[in-house]
């Protein structure tokens, strides 16, 4: 190889040692530093997490006790959500692929699923505290919480489901509606239960992103650490919770702990994201 | 097209394109009788596997359609406002060259046409599951295993378990469409005798896979070439003693 | 069929469920924010270099400037380190490295935006204040925290537009003698260039709208930033800090951040969607 063909100063065989030897290094040091992370929260924060942890109340406005309310809260707050997405979001993409071809109305809800998907968080608290608190007289609450975190994964159940239900073959529809079912009824007897899968993956996807939701819950569920006793109790969750004992410097052994349990949810959810995914795989190389 | 046989489906002057101006069908006028075999045959692109979609509304389903003329079954127009789509499917079934079974058991498959038309007395359902596999030739063989998955049988028997969920609804018409395309020479001749056996009883529309296939079985065939209708007589004065040039040729096999 | 149309009806209501929150959403954010804005002042509240609500003061300017700064920190450490990360799931790393860093990536992505500001403040803001001085929580330290934070999100999109690069460009150029470098280098990144644009616009508008971990980490400091050591207020910590205990005028004018964040946001995400539309080849 002449270099007035490439006009090279440096050797070409010299580049490409350096940067593949840049590019591997970029991926280790990614996947260093996600470890580092990792450790550094379980490693200072799993000696705290015992039973006792998570299931008493905190004490001393944090300092002592554990963190059940906050677990209860979250976990109650981002069922909610996606008991509340979840119809919006698969009616919606279910609507788009099998019940209309491009049009502009598609486009316009396509818009808007993508633009709510990029609306900060804080401007979703804004949102659902001007609106759900107040407008909606909603108060700080489980609720007010909910709704606001519906409306902020919608688009990503949208787009999963979207997905999800594009892959499945257009082989079953035909055989369906060839044997008498109606449009509803083809969806309901062989795409969604084909589709299963990949929408649960992302429904999980969504559930991962309310767990981790700090800015839009502090201002629409408040920040109360009393065990929720209904929809409008006001409710702190762990992300919350870890923010104010981080921010407030209230205990750093309480942060840690309820940062560990945090890391640890998104760990399992992100495990069960991928066991779906697998389990798609597997389904779909059986046909 | 003499009295003693009356006429299934009457087509007139069918005309039909796809998108990009594309026709697929041009002119054609064409009476299939009940209760015999009915082969459309000819080289690919000659618009059958469109006939075929057209015959239970199938191609409802694609875009940016042309379509002009008629199309009857029993003397009532199918794309009438106000038709029942899915009735007129469950009159007219349909089973595909490929076999396509539906992700559930031998049972499921079988029970889904009458299922989804609201069926729900196990009884009755047994009792369909055991008539519509009979029919297909295919009760034997899977009598004990209704269970198990669609996706352990053979070719063979997936393409049979299609026509048994076909004929599950008690369809007045068949339409196959190259239905042994995918099977070893065994199982296509026991489907080729299905038919024959159901044809008593069923109008059977059917493209073969074969010329032979289709000098075997048909009663009737037709003849189509680049979306014309050529020619349309008795099965063996079509492919015996063709009358249009075009049709010997290709049953020849001159060309296609 | 009577019953299939009312479903279809259902479904379609629904389905406008995305567009009708949004426009909710874009309402209640300028209907409480805009009339703040003018109420203060366009010019003083875009352009004001004072922050004092106690004594009616609404300018934004130091923080609009504290989070560029932050922001564009934050682009120049995570967009190398993504698409580096890109290229080498593309094109350099066989199936089983992938399949080791493709959940790594998903799990960085998940990890909670409080959790990264903790980290950061225990970690790098002390390291910060020994080795380069300051008072640790800073520019710097936001942009480390949120280069991170957004470089899953290059990654992703990234891989998508070098994937999208057909097969024969490459093989065009390693038929002339170029080693996969060179290929890579001059005719794979200049062929996916576009979507590779849109993931930094898209990651810019994450890293301007991040606000938990920036708060924890860079300083909440109302003067305008010198040096990246400095520590400085975005726009986003201070909503986030103030509407907790802000009211009346002082809340609206926090509303009236949000309408400049949002508005800042739609047209950078706009932008992206703009330089993915597909071509009609």
């Amino acid at each position: 190889m002449t270099e007035t063909v490439w006009r090279y100063k440096v050797n070409p065989r010299i580049t490409q040692k350096v940067g593949e030897a840049v590019i591997w290094l970029a991926g280790g040091l990614t996947l260093l530093i996600l470890m580092l992370l990792v450790f550094y929260i379980l490693w200072n924060g799993l000696p705290q997490v015992n039973w006792r942890f998570l299931s008493s109340s905190p004490m001393m406005m944090g300092r002592e006790g554990g963190i059940l309310p906050t677990i209860v809260g979250t976990v109650v707050l981002t069922l909610l959500a996606v008991v509340i997405a979840t119809p919006f979001g698969v009616a919606t993409a279910v609507y788009l692929v099998e019940y209309t071809r491009p049009s502009r109305i598609t486009e316009m809800i396509r818009f808007g699923a993508d633009a709510l998907a990029g609306i900060p968080s804080i401007i979703y608290g804004l949102f659902g505290f001007v609106f759900f608190v107040i407008r909606l007289n909603l108060g700080w609450s489980i609720l007010s919480g909910a709704l606001t975190l519906a409306i902020m994964i919608l688009p990503t159940i949208v787009r999963t489901s979207e997905e999800a239900l594009r892959a499945v073959p257009d082989d079953f529809r035909e055989v369906s509606l060839s044997l008498g079912a109606s449009r509803w009824g083809m969806v309901t007897s062989v795409v969604l239960p084909a589709a299963l899968p990949a929408v649960a993956t992302g429904v999980v996807l969504g559930m991962g992103r309310c767990v981790g939701e700090t800015a839009a819950v502090i201002l629409t569920a408040g920040s109360s650490l009393r065990l929720p006793t209904g929809l409008d109790s006001p409710v702190r969750t762990m992300s919350v919770h870890f923010y104010i004992l981080a921010r407030e410097g209230i205990s750093d052994r309480m942060a840690w702990g309820t940062g560990a349990v945090l890391v640890i949810s998104i760990l399992a959810i992100n495990v069960l994201v991928n066991w779906l995914a697998v389990r798609l795989a597997r389904r779909g190389a059986r046909r | 097209m003499t009295a003693e046989k009356r006429a299934k489906f009457t087509i007139r002057n069918l005309d039909y394109s796809y998108a990009q101006g594309k026709m697929a069908l041009k002119g054609v006028s064409l009476d299939i009788p009940a209760n015999q075999i009915t082969i459309l045959f000819g080289p690919a692109g000659g618009g059958k596997t469109t006939l075929i979609r057209l015959l239970n509304r199938l191609n409802d389903r694609a875009h940016s359609t042309q379509m002009s003329g008629e199309i009857l079954l029993d003397g009532q127009d199918i794309y009438a406002p106000g038709v029942d789509v899915v009735d007129l499917r469950r009159r007219v079934g349909t089973v595909f060259a490929l076999p396509i079974p539906l992700p559930g058991t031998v049972y499921e498959n079988v029970t889904y046409g009458p299922r989804m038309a609201g069926e729900r007395d196990r009884e009755r359902l047994a009792q369909i599951v055991e008539r519509a596999l009979r029919q297909a030739a295919l009760w034997d063989e899977v009598k004990d295993r209704l269970g198990e998955s669609s996706a352990e049988l053979s070719g063979g028997q997936q393409q049979r378990l299609c026509i048994a969920r076909a004929l599950a609804l008690d369809p007045e018409v068949i339409l196959l469409d190259e239905p042994t395309s995918g099977l070893d020479p065994i199982s296509a001749g026991r489907v080729e005798e299905t038919l024959q056996q159901l044809s008593e009883r069923i109008t059977i529309i059917m493209s073969p896979s074969s010329i032979q296939q289709g000098a075997r079985l048909a009663d009737w065939a037709a003849f189509f070439l680049m979306g014309e209708l050529v020619e349309f007589d008795r099965g063996s004065a079509v492919f015996a003693r063709p009358r249009d040039r075009r049709t010997e040729d290709y049953v020849t096999g001159r060309f296609g | 069929m009577r019953s299939d149309r009312i479903i279809e009806a259902i479904l379609f209501v629904s389905a406008l469920s995305a567009i009708a929150a949004l426009v909710v959403i874009t309402f209640f954010i300028f209907q409480t924010g805009v009339p703040a804005i003018f109420r203060i002042g366009v010019s003083d509240f875009l352009f004001g270099t004072e922050w004092a609500p106690t004594r009616g003061h609404y300018g934004i300017l130091t923080m609009m400037a504290g989070s560029l700064w932050v922001t564009f920190g934050a682009l120049l450490l995570g967009v190398p380190l993504g698409l580096a990360v890109a290229i080498l799931t593309t094109e350099f790393a066989p199936p089983s490295v992938v399949r080791v860093l493709r959940p790594a990536i998903q799990l960085l992505a998940g990890i909670p935006s409080v959790v990264y500001g903790f980290v950061g403040l225990l970690v790098l803001v002390p390291l910060i204040r020994q080795v380069l001085g300051g008072p640790g929580l800073s520019i710097l330290a936001g942009s480390l925290v949120l280069g991170m934070m957004i470089l899953p999100n290059v990654v992703s999109i990234s891989e998508d537009a070098i994937r999208a690069v057909p097969q024969s460009y490459r093989e065009g150029a390693l038929a002339l003698g170029a080693t996969q470098w060179q290929t890579i280098w001059r005719v794979v990144l200049p062929a996916a260039r576009s979507g590779i644009i849109a993931s930094i616009v898209l990651a810019m508008g994450r890293a301007v709208g991040e606000t938990m971990a920036v708060i924890m980490v860079v300083g909440n400091a109302l003067n305008m930033p010198r040096s990246v050591l400095d520590a400085t207020t975005t726009l986003t910590s201070n909503i986030g800090l103030e509407m907790g205990y802000a009211s009346g005028q002082h809340r609206e004018a926090l509303f009236g951040i949000g309408v400049v964040l949002f508005v800042f946001i739609m047209l950078l995400n706009s932008m992206a969607r703009w330089l993915t539309r597909t071509r009609r080849p």
